[in-house]
């Protein structure tokens, strides 16, 4: 992991204290999980510098924006960050094109307008440039919001909830922007969500907060299949992959991908060959078996090895396994555990009962 | 018909508002900023003092602007030592008596406006590479314009229409300090009562134009409030 952003706060006030010590990567998206007032947010508006720990260190690459050591704290407008709030915040006074424009004409170095350009294309809004703020449905704002900060070409992208004020629909129309910003920028993003769902579609890395500390971090898959954390416990625990697409077969209409464990079937994509896919794994649709048994309706049986077991106090295992290199999570009874002697190490075969496609 | 005295008020009258509604804005548009933003525990006591002549009876207030003022008041020691004279009984005393009895009258419009704002745009802002002073000029002000027309005109007219204050500190020295609500008590006393119809009726006139234009153009529903 090449980690070029350290980040170091100590604050409280009334009941809440955040207290973390982070080094996170410096590209892909990394969520900041956490119930409300795990600190999540308090900790990216310190990053920020929107809230001023007293305590606290803060490297972005390189160049430190706080060092409460040596009394350094670089104000928020010196910062080369960009910020995505919950509420869009566009400035009611202006239409998109001069909200677009408002931090680019306050930049000491220009950027250039092909990268300004593509950023309007690849969020769609070319055709919103006339309209004020008002004239805009909830989707549309937080899409231009999040141009906005983008066209200053920002070191680092923090998104609050950026997708927490809009119903499902208008969620789905931002989601696949943020994807593919991911894909074709270079620019890594804290993005803060208590939503299971944007975290397993969005995150490459993770960071579990609750009660404004720092649980678990680490790479998403790896993180989601840790059974001592409450995330792999949780009845709707699932694991996240990415594969890439080998073959269609048209007459059973199913889809083959790959992965570094082998091959998985789905229900027929409409993706060519070659691309790649999210998919998520549900441990509640997971069993664990020590033969290949022919007589099931499962497709999707494979060998793998088991890596880790928790036992919780109702009568369910967590069992952690790797297929290939990928990692998965199944939810199976104590009972069938002792029953096939389930224990660290061990070869049995898995089978997947059902995936959902998450992009 | 209005006279040349009548003419001289007018002009005074004119003067006197405009200035001192010129200075309110420069010094109330600060001064409402930290009443709106601050959290500090005097904001209590100085809204309080700045809201004071919308309670006191103007003749209180002018009282111990005399005193103040005055050749044996503190600030009347300071402006004679200064070699400008006092205050009182010039025109510059006029300015000085209007500008903090219609004080309110300005900062309050702006205070509310600046509040309706709430601190989002301006972390929006910060986060665009506005530094505080930027973003004062490139967000807030467009944002509380309503505020501002609210605030210019009615400090001006509050200052158009005060008497007592007026009488007390400027006296009712013609082509000085006499301004058109003093010649309308004087044209009364001297039973001019026509004189005395033509700059009443004048200023009706003017304020109800002046209020009717306000309430039409100014959006008042949660960004700008008339103080009451």
């Amino acid at each position: 992991m090449n980690t070029s952003i350290l980040a170091k706060f100590k604050l409280s006030y009334g009941e809440f204290k955040l207290d973390v010590d982070l080094s996170l990567p410096n590209s892909g998206i990394t969520v900041l999980f956490g119930h409300s007032g795990s600190g999540k947010t308090t900790l990216l508006r310190c990053i920020a510098g929107l809230q001023h720990a007293p305590e606290g260190f803060l490297s972005i690459n390189g160049v430190i924006w706080q060092d409460s050591t040596k009394h350094l704290f670089i104000p928020t407008y010196q910062r080369a960050l960009g910020y995505v709030f919950q509420e869009a915040n566009l400035f009611a006074h202006l239409n998109v094109n001069e909200n677009l424009h408002y931090g680019l004409k306050r930049l000491k170095n220009s950027v250039d307008t092909i990268q300004k350009e593509s950023i309007i294309q690849l969020l769609g809004i070319s055709h919103l440039m006339a309209r004020m703020p008002d004239n805009l449905s909830g989707g549309e704002r937080q899409r231009v919001a999040i141009a906005r900060a983008l066209v200053l070409n920002p070191q680092i992208l923090l998104m609050d909830e950026p997708l927490a004020s809009l119903d499902w629909e208008r969620k789905q129309e931002v989601l696949p922007f943020l994807i593919r910003l991911n894909q074709q920028l270079k620019i890594p993003v804290l993005y803060v969500t208590h939503s299971k769902q944007e975290m397993a579609q969005l995150a490459d890395y993770l960071v579990l907060m609750s009660q404004g500390k720092v649980d678990a971090t680490g790479r998403l898959a790896q993180t989601l299949s840790r059974v001592n954390l409450p995330l792999a416990q949780d009845r709707q625990a699932s694991c996240v992959w990415d594969v890439c697409v080998a073959q269609h077969d048209s007459v059973d209409y199913l889809t083959q991908v790959a992965f570094s464990g082998g091959r998985l079937y789905l229900p027929m994509i409409h993706l060519e060959i070659g691309d790649t896919l999210r998919i998520q794994i549900f441990a509640r649709d997971v069993s664990i078996t020590l033969d290949i048994s022919t007589q099931t309706s499962i497709l999707n049986i494979l060998p793998a090895t088991i890596v880790d077991i928790y036992h919780d106090e109702m009568g369910q295992s967590v069992v952690s396994l790797n297929v290939g290199e990928h990692t998965l999570l199944a939810h199976i009874t104590q009972k069938s555990a002792v029953f096939l002697d389930l224990s660290v190490g061990k070869s049995v075969f898995v089978q997947i009962k059902g995936t959902s496609i998450l992009n | 018909m209005l006279t040349s005295a009548d003419f001289a008020t007018l002009r005074l009258t004119f003067q006197v508002a405009s200035l001192a509604t010129i200075l309110m804005l420069l010094f109330g548009t600060p001064l409402a900023w930290w009443l709106a933003r601050t959290q500090s525990k005097y904001k209590g006591i100085i809204n309080a003092i700045v809201a004071l002549p919308l309670v006191l009876p103007p003749t209180v207030l002018g009282f111990y602007l005399l005193i103040i003022l005055g050749k044996n008041g503190p600030i009347g020691q300071f402006t004679t030592q200064l070699g400008w004279g006092t205050l009182p009984f010039t025109f510059a005393g006029l300015v000085v008596s209007s500008f903090l009895y219609s004080l309110p009258f300005v900062v309050q419009p702006l205070q509310t406006a600046f509040s309706a704002i709430g601190n989002r745009p301006l972390e929006a802002a910060a986060t665009l590479r506005a530094s505080p002073l930027d973003t004062f000029f490139s967000v807030v002000l467009p944002l509380s314009t309503s505020g501002f027309l609210t605030a210019t005109v009615l400090g001006f007219a509050h200052t158009v229409g005060e008497f007592g204050v007026v009488l007390m500190v400027g006296g009712n020295i013609p082509d000085k300090t006499r301004v058109v609500s003093v010649q309308i008590y004087n044209h009364v006393e001297a039973l001019e009562y026509s004189q005395a119809h033509w700059l009443a009726g004048g200023l009706l006139v003017f304020s109800f134009c002046v209020l009717w234009l306000l309430y039409s153009s100014v959006n008042i529903s949660s960004s700008t409030q008339l103080p009451k």
